[in-house]
């Protein structure tokens, strides 16, 4: 069986961001990059699946060189290989999926997972997009899975709990934080990765269907007034909630 | 004909969300903004409060029933919104930004071949094109985003948008029964969370972090968040020492809200925190430390012990609300 983990590059959480020059990006001077972290728990399912299942772990990223950090990571954690699908150039949540899409009919993956959402563009979308372009059944925001058989049953969290969802593979499962514990690289795995492979190649072309006009920080929030050092701070605290902000 | 803007109601347990709302009148007035008219689809079994819909501006709306579409199914769904936004000429469709509206959005966004703006906090009409802000990096950098297709799908944020009543309006209601529906991929349970009400969903939320000292002690947020009629929300030190539970995370590895107000206790203000609720209306802190980096962005603050201060506070609140 082929389980394959598609992984973004993005910056640290801990990343203070800067507007690039042209106002349409970050910039990224300065900035480390990290696998998404919700890809930490799709590379650990994937893992698992594997152990439970056999087959092979393929990792799969789109973009630039510098995405070979982070599917050399996924490789250190224990997946088999890689592939690079090359694009300089920025794309959307869609030309991401399309470019995946074109790669992952011709590998036969029957389990692919993503992280949830990737902490750049928060979007959210990619996995469900990639479904619809497969064909595939998808279950996104997954904290619970079971693969019996062709039969799938995952729980994904929403607002208030958590649904059970049934489906068939092939499938595509896009993993939120809870679904496992990613396991750390050890330094076997580290040397590991140096010597699998990552392939590279193009990306299948795609057009963004979407654009973005300019990028820009949120105006900055006026810090506000300390009331007081203790509850004698109370009373007038909500008073301003209520006759001030209203909100109370 | 004319291209119509059409907004997607969403209900649970046959009940529409107050999100359903805010979308039925954010779709009447972009419909409004671009000289075309509105209509709402819902997908669901019996509903209980249609009527809530129908003061909004949409001049239709039009539900699918069927018992087996009371709980989400993906495949279902996605046929019933694709086929009925062909049938009605959509060039603008609009979801909520919530679990569902995030899974359902993109489907129906490629069966459509429409770019896909989520979670919308602005929308406007630039000249005849559709112009949407968005938060991107948790809340650290907003853009402005268009899409390049003829049909453009917008999911727009929970609590940001207003649900405002046009006067006289009263949407006509029409009822379908759905058939031969691919239930492929379907909800079989709902397994309900103990807490109360979800962050996300939120219009006041009540966080706690390590300044609580130990899970024990969260009864204090907790009773705090129920005297406002709020949700208890979490910072990632607090998850992740395994207080709380990651649904009530807020911040960049967690949920991004903005709620009309914020309460943080306990928590001194990480950068990715404070990424995800800065855009909240009004941000209260109570944290002993007063260089803690949460003081930068509240607008009221009490820099003193938080195991002094809350009970004070949960008093004087309960005070106000008898």
């Amino acid at each position: 069986m082929k389980i394959a983990v598609c992984v973004s590059h993005v910056p640290d959480t801990a990343t203070k961001i800067t507007i690039g020059s042209d106002n349409k990006s970050i910039d990224p001077s300065g900035v480390t990059y990290i696998i998404n972290p919700y890809d930490e728990f799709a590379v650990e399912e994937a893992l698992k699946t594997k152990e439970k299942l056999g087959g092979e772990v393929i990792v799969l990223s789109v973009g630039p060189e510098n995405n070979k950090e982070t599917i050399r990571k996924a490789l250190a954690m224990g997946a088999d290989s890689g592939i690079l699908l090359k694009d300089e150039n920025p794309r959307d949540s869609f030309a991401v999926a399309k470019a995946l899409a074109e790669e992952l009919k011709s590998l036969g993956a029957e389990i692919i997972f993503l992280g949830k959402q990737s902490v750049d563009y928060d979007n959210s979308i990619t996995g469900q997009i990639l479904s619809e372009l497969l064909g595939y059944s998808c279950i996104s925001v997954v904290v619970d899975l079971k693969i019996e058989g062709n039969k799938v049953i995952a729980e994904r969290e929403i607002e208030g709990g958590r649904e059970v969802v049934e489906a068939e593979l092939p499938v595509i499962i896009t993993a939120q934080k809870g679904l496992n514990e990613p396991r750390y690289a050890s330094l076997k795995g580290i040397m590991a990765a140096k010597k699998k492979t990552i392939e590279e190649k193009p990306a299948a072309q795609a057009n963004n269907l979407t654009e973005v006009i300019v990028m820009k920080k949120p105006p900055a929030k006026q810090p506000g007034r300390i009331l007081g050092t203790d509850s004698t701070a109370v009373p007038e605290l909500v008073k301003l909630l209520h006759e001030e902000a209203k909100v109370i | 004909m004319a291209n119509i803007v059409l907004a997607f109601l969403e209900q649970r347990e046959g009940k529409l969300k107050k999100s359903a709302l805010e979308v039925a009148s954010t779709a009447a007035k972009l419909a409004k903004d671009f000289s075309t008219t509105a209509e709402g689809i819902v997908i669901g079994d019996k509903i209980d409060n249609l009527q809530d819909a129908t003061k909004f501006g949409l001049t239709k709306i039009t539900h699918f029933n069927h018992a087996e579409l009371l709980n989400y199914s993906s495949t279902a769904y996605t046929d019933l919104v694709e086929n009925f936004a062909k049938e009605v000429s959509a060039s603008i469709i609009v979801f909520s930004n919530t679990a569902l509206g995030k899974d359902l959005a993109p489907r129906v966004s490629v069966r459509l071949s429409a770019g896909t703006l989520m979670d919308c906090t602005a929308l406007k009409n630039d000249s005849g094109t559709l112009i949407a802000t968005r938060p991107l990096y948790a809340g650290k950098a907003l853009m402005d985003i268009k899409s390049n297709t003829e049909v453009t799908v917008v999911t727009i944020r929970p609590n940001v948008f207003k649900a405002e009543s046009f006067d006289g309006s009263q949407s006509e209601v029409v009822t379908i029964s759905a058939d031969s529906l691919n239930l492929k991929t379907k909800v079989i349970e709902f397994k309900k969370a103990e807490g109360k009400m979800d962050v996300a969903e939120a219009d006041i939320i009540v966080s706690g972090g390590r300044g609580l000292k130990g899970p024990e002690n969260f009864h204090l947020i907790e009773e705090l968040a129920e005297v406002l009629g709020g949700a208890v929300g979490a910072s990632r030190a607090a998850v992740d020492a395994g207080w709380r539970p990651h649904r009530e995370q807020v911040g960049q590895t967690g949920k991004t809200v903005s709620p009309s107000l914020y309460i943080a206790v306990g928590i001194s203000g990480a950068i990715q925190h404070l990424a995800g609720m800065s855009s909240s209306k009004y941000i209260v802190a109570i944290n002993k430390d007063k260089e803690a980096p949460i003081f930068s962005v509240t607008d009221y603050g009490i820099a003193g012990d938080l195991f002094e201060v809350v009970p004070k506070l949960i008093e004087e609140i309960k005070k106000l609300k008898s």
